[in-house]
């Protein structure tokens, strides 16, 4: 980790180099050559394979792995399954997305109460989550695999129609909607450039690289985290965890971004 | 109209589609509303009555932001009348504390101190000083307005109302309306001004 850290101090150089230009041509360059190294010195691997060795342990009052997990896709079967969540799921009947999915195995499966299974789903630099690993671990799988979400299914179509209409709801002291930031083209909040995420270009280049580390905080983030930081943001109240609400918004998301190859878990500023 | 009479009036609008078609209507306001109130929990200062909405932020809701021209007139006028303006008719303050004001993105979240000074956050949307190259691209730039547009009081008063109010003038906008909001005191708002105004300002260098 102590490489991973001065590389990342180096691109930081970088950014700083970025904010002390003052052309924006400039600041776009300098900004894509920041990404290009911070991908380049990126850690997920290291999520992804602690991932694994949690995804194979027995654990919970049951001591039971979650390799018999059904992620959409079969018990089990991992490959490509995150590429097509959310999706309904016949068992609890719910639409659910993949760190719901995770919460539903982890109690189904390894026996831990849903609060056992959510008391710690956030984690930081000194310690992430094994939520955090999961997901990296479950999402890796995916990589190389085009995003097909379906909305086949009256409760898939009915979240995709309810996330839709959560992500233009103005509220709050401040009237945003997630469209105050993400709803239009080739805008910027100070220097961080604002994927469109109502629109396929926008929400293919960005979906399919979360979750995402954060080179800024060391930490690899989930999406749950990302709807989570966002909402801060909006100066809302905040979502609850794998709530109906975030996985709408979720699947609004992950059908914009359908057709698209899944690339993550990427790397963040 | 009032917050409640909206809701019961969709209300009965969304009784009454829901008879007339069984087919899948998209979610109304009230509907997203009531997930709202399942799915999120008070924390910090953010309560659960944030996401609510107020009659403008239902009207640009469900007008995706273009409501009529009759409607946008009697809202602006509306949002207008409640600006309330400096008792002593003085629109700007200090710019070099409006600096600090504009430079700041803290405020109003749940991990913010209620109490705590609230910062405008000018600088995520806007380019105001050309010494700042990390600025947003969200609102118009505002370098050089002064320069531009002077620091007369009829300019002064326009900004001041505009920070406080910006719906005022565009109904639909997505500046939030820092007066109305609670979120700059009219002792910032005047700040910001003259961060925007004076002759002496970065801003106008």
């Amino acid at each position: 980790m102590r490489r991973v850290s001065s590389r990342a101090l180096l691109a930081g150089a970088a950014l700083t180099v970025a904010a002390s230009l003052v052309h924006a041509d400039d600041t776009r360059k300098e900004i894509e050559k920041y990404q290009r190294m911070t991908a380049e010195s990126s850690p997920v691997e290291l999520w992804e394979m602690e991932g694994a060795d949690l995804w194979k342990q027995k654990r919970g009052p049951h001591n039971v792995s979650l390799e018999r997990c059904d992620l959409g896709m079969g018990p089990g079967v991992l490959k490509g399954a995150y590429a097509h969540l959310p999706r309904y799921f016949k068992d609890t009947g719910r639409v659910q997305d993949l760190e719901s999915r995770l919460v539903t195995c982890m109690t189904t499966l390894q026996g831990f109460s849903e609060q056992e299974a959510t008391k710690r789903v956030f984690g930081n630099a000194d310690k992430p989550s094994d939520m955090e690993y999961l997901a990296a671990y479950v999402a890796g799988k995916s990589r190389g695999v085009k995003m097909q979400v379906s909305t086949k299914d009256p409760k898939e179509k009915a979240a995709y129609e309810m996330g839709k209409a959560l992500f233009f709801y103005r509220a709050g002291p401040w009237d945003f909607s997630c469209a105050s930031c993400h709803g239009h083209e080739g805008k910027r909040i100070r220097m961080q450039e604002l994927p469109v995420l109502s629109s396929p270009k926008g929400a293919r280049g960005t979906y399919t690289t979360w979750p995402g580390y954060r080179v800024s905080v060391s930490q690899l983030k989930t999406m749950q985290w990302r709807l989570n930081d966002c909402f801060r943001q909006q100066r809302f109240p905040e979502p609850k965890y794998a709530s109906d609400a975030t996985i709408a918004l979720t699947m609004y998301m992950a059908v914009n971004a359908n057709g698209a190859t899944y690339r993550g878990p990427g790397t963040k500023r | 109209m009032t917050k409640t009479s909206i809701y019961l009036c969709l209300g009965a609008l969304a009784a009454a589609l829901a008879a007339a078609q069984p087919a899948q209507a998209d979610p109304s306001p009230m509907e997203v509303r009531a997930l709202l109130h399942k799915d999120f929990q008070a924390k910090g200062q953010a309560t659960m009555s944030r996401v609510d909405q107020d009659d403008l932020q239902f009207l640009c809701t469900v007008a995706h932001n273009k409501p009529s021209a009759k409607r946008v007139k009697e809202m602006e006028a509306e949002q207008h009348a409640a600006i309330v303006y400096p008792a002593d008719g003085k629109y700007m303050g200090d710019w070099t504390k409006g600096q600090k004001i504009a430079e700041s993105g803290k405020g109003m979240t749940w991990k913010d101190k209620p109490g705590e000074q609230n910062g405008g956050s000018c600088y995520n949307c806007h380019q105001l000083s050309p010494k700042e190259a990390s600025y947003g691209t969200v609102g118009p730039s505002l370098r050089g307005l002064g320069k531009k547009r002077g620091d007369g009081i009829e300019v002064q008063k326009y900004v001041y109302g505009k920070i406080y109010n910006s719906k005022a003038s565009n109904l639909c906008s997505e500046m939030p309306r820092f007066g109305t909001s609670g979120t700059l005191t009219e002792e910032q708002i005047k700040d910001l001004t003259a961060y925007v105004l004076d002759p002496a300002s970065p801003v106008n260098q």
